[in-house]
């Protein structure tokens, strides 16, 4: 079992540390192995930043991800970018308020979630990314909910401990949600998952 | 002896090559760096810098790489172990010094996290360009060590026998690793202290009066005093005799590049590191080092499941270069298959020691990435038709 994912937005958003967070659940909790590059450009705040992770059973012999069984952008610019390279039968996970669904690739199927305002409504828009990790774990079911934790946990400062955590069961307890319901609108009508067999 | 255990973070980590690499020297018993930023190798020293204090450590950011390469000798005189980090044009600045640290057999460490080139090329982006200016780049005639290492944690474990290698030899060691391994973030385990062997300095074992600076010892390599001890502490980049004293003339050049490069073919079996694997039955061995063993290793992975016997030959020591395992190998081979981030470097030495018992397939590449698997496999299946 090998997949290939890329995470792609902003500088800033915290792209290259849900990288981190997923890789490190997988190589240091997990007991598979994983290997993260990034793009290296002049990443500064509102920049384009992607980070590419490949996790397996087996050492990573090739580092690179050239098409990606899991995308997840935060970005408009990131989805332009990376959708088309998109596997068939992969999963492209959006942050839905910043991604218009513009082109999607055929055979994939999608799922959004409103990332930003879930960190917003947790204090700290910075956590968006964490909302994400949540979001993509419970989504894909490539690493277990208690891998992520932990990696979580050991991956941010300790007095941001609880924020981020509570972050990723936002974005956990969502995905769940979502996977249950299908496509579906939220409480607040506007959140809008879409499951796109398109 | 043992390495420190204040300066080893033992335990298991995510990190990336250049941090794994960073760990390794201090694990190592480096307490001084000197080094001038340049990506894609800075982050080695940032963590030094700050990392190596509370170890009674210190880096210095020098004005270039030029004093950083100078700036690291003076230091190993002083008795610390020390090293420097850098990329292709910083490394072409070092090169006068790495012939001062060849001559005065100055134990130490030049990192060179390599990207594409030539010149400023693609400060961001992989290659392995570099790796004949490691064997010949400074003028004159010397021999080095250079170990490539294929991932994070080879990037700590083979920073630690950089150093160890460094000492033993008294040589400048070049730990030739690639942006690709440098900036790739992959698990890195960090075992106790007491189970990482440290070379300790080979220090003089007779008193100030009985010394002499550069007499060898059995094994060619002389032992070392440092300034402030007492000894005779005369430090020359001009051939010098047994004392380190400046003598210029036919025989004690003789002497000394000889015993230079002796000391290091003496020792061509020790300095044999490679990985080997099918190599018996191999009809095409694919030679490679670095990054690109990795995408190598994929390849014959890929070849193996077409039913073509293929083995791997990974250079994890490329100079001194591994002579005779080519010459052994290449009578019994089909191709020996050499792909590299570069145009063909190493491959010239491939096919020197392969002396045309057998195909050489060069598989260039301009750097800026990795090949694909599918470019080696193709190498592969034209050397076994």
């Amino acid at each position: 079992m090998l997949k290939e994912i890329r995470i792609a937005g902003f500088g800033g958003q915290g792209v290259i540390l849900s990288a981190h967070i997923l890789g490190r659940a997988a190589a240091l909790h997990e007991g598979g192995f994983a290997t993260m590059t990034q793009n290296y450009g002049p990443e500064a705040r509102g920049g384009a930043a992607s980070a590419a992770l490949v996790i397996s059973d087996q050492p990573v012999l090739f580092p690179y991800v050239s098409s990606p069984d899991i995308l997840v952008c935060m970005s408009q610019e990131a989805f332009t970018r990376f959708s088309p390279e998109m596997k068939d039968g992969g999963v492209l996970i959006v942050e839905e308020d910043l991604v218009r669904l513009d082109n999607l690739p055929k055979h994939i199927q999608v799922y959004g979630i409103p990332a930003t305002r879930f960190a917003e409504e947790l204090g700290k828009k910075m956590v968006l990314n964490v909302v994400m990790v949540g979001f993509f774990c419970a989504i894909t079911k490539s690493l277990s909910h208690d891998a992520c934790v932990a990696a979580v946990t050991d991956s941010v400062p300790e007095r941001f401990r609880k924020l981020n955590l509570d972050a990723f069961e936002r974005g956990y307890r969502y995905g769940l949600d979502l996977l249950v319901k299908g496509p579906m609108k939220e409480e607040n009508g506007d959140a809008i998952a879409l499951e796109a067999e398109l | 002896m043992h390495a420190d255990p204040r300066c080893v973070l033992t335990g298991t980590h995510f990190i990336n090559g250049d941090a794994a690499c960073c760990e390794g020297a201090l694990a190592a018993g480096a307490r001084f760096a000197a080094g001038y930023p340049i990506t894609p190798s800075t982050e080695i020293v940032e963590r030094f810098a700050a990392r190596a204090p509370k170890v009674g450590g210190l880096f210095i950011q020098m004005e270039d790489e030029l004093a950083s390469s100078i700036a690291l000798q003076g230091m190993v005189w002083a008795g610390q172990k020390s090293f420097t980090v850098t990329s292709g044009p910083g490394y072409s600045l070092m090169m006068e010094h790495i012939g001062f640290a060849a001559i005065t057999e100055t134990p130490c460490v030049f990192v060179d996290v390599q990207r594409g080139g030539p010149s400023t090329g693609l400060p961001t982006l992989p290659a392995q360009g570099d790796m004949m200016q490691a064997r010949f780049g400074s003028h004159g005639d010397y021999l080095t060590i250079a170990l490539c290492p294929n991932s994070p944690q080879e990037c700590f474990d083979l920073t630690i026998k950089a150093f160890n290698l460094a000492e033993k030899f008294r040589v400048p060691v070049m730990f030739m690793m690639d942006e690709c391994v440098g900036h790739m973030t992959e698990k890195v385990v960090i075992p106790a202290a007491d189970q990482i062997e440290v070379q300790p300095r080979r220090h003089a074992s007779k008193p100030p009066s009985e010394f002499k600076l550069f007499e060898p010892g059995p094994d060619l390599v002389p032992e070392m005093a440092h300034a402030g001890e007492g000894y005779k502490v005369y430090v020359t980049g001009l051939t010098h005799d047994k004392r380190g004293y400046p003598l210029m003339n036919p025989q004690s050049q003789r002497e000394l590049v000889t015993r230079l490069f002796d000391k290091i073919r003496r020792a061509a079996d020790e300095l044999t590191i490679i990985e080997a694997e099918g190599l018996d039955d191999a009809d095409v061995v694919v030679v490679s080092y670095g990054i690109t063993s990795r995408v190598a290793q994929r390849a014959i992975q890929m070849a193996r499941d077409k039913g073509l016997k293929v083995g791997k030959l990974r250079l994890i020591c490329v100079w001194p270069f591994p002579e005779k395992v080519i010459r052994d190998l290449a009578p019994k081979v089909k191709a020996l298959v050499v792909p590299e981030l570069n145009m063909g470097q190493v491959v010239l030495e491939v096919e020197r020691c392969a002396s045309g018992q057998c195909r050489v397939i060069s598989v260039p590449h301009p750097g800026g990435t990795v090949h694909k698997p599918a470019e080696i496999l193709a190498a592969i299946e034209r050397g076994a038709r």
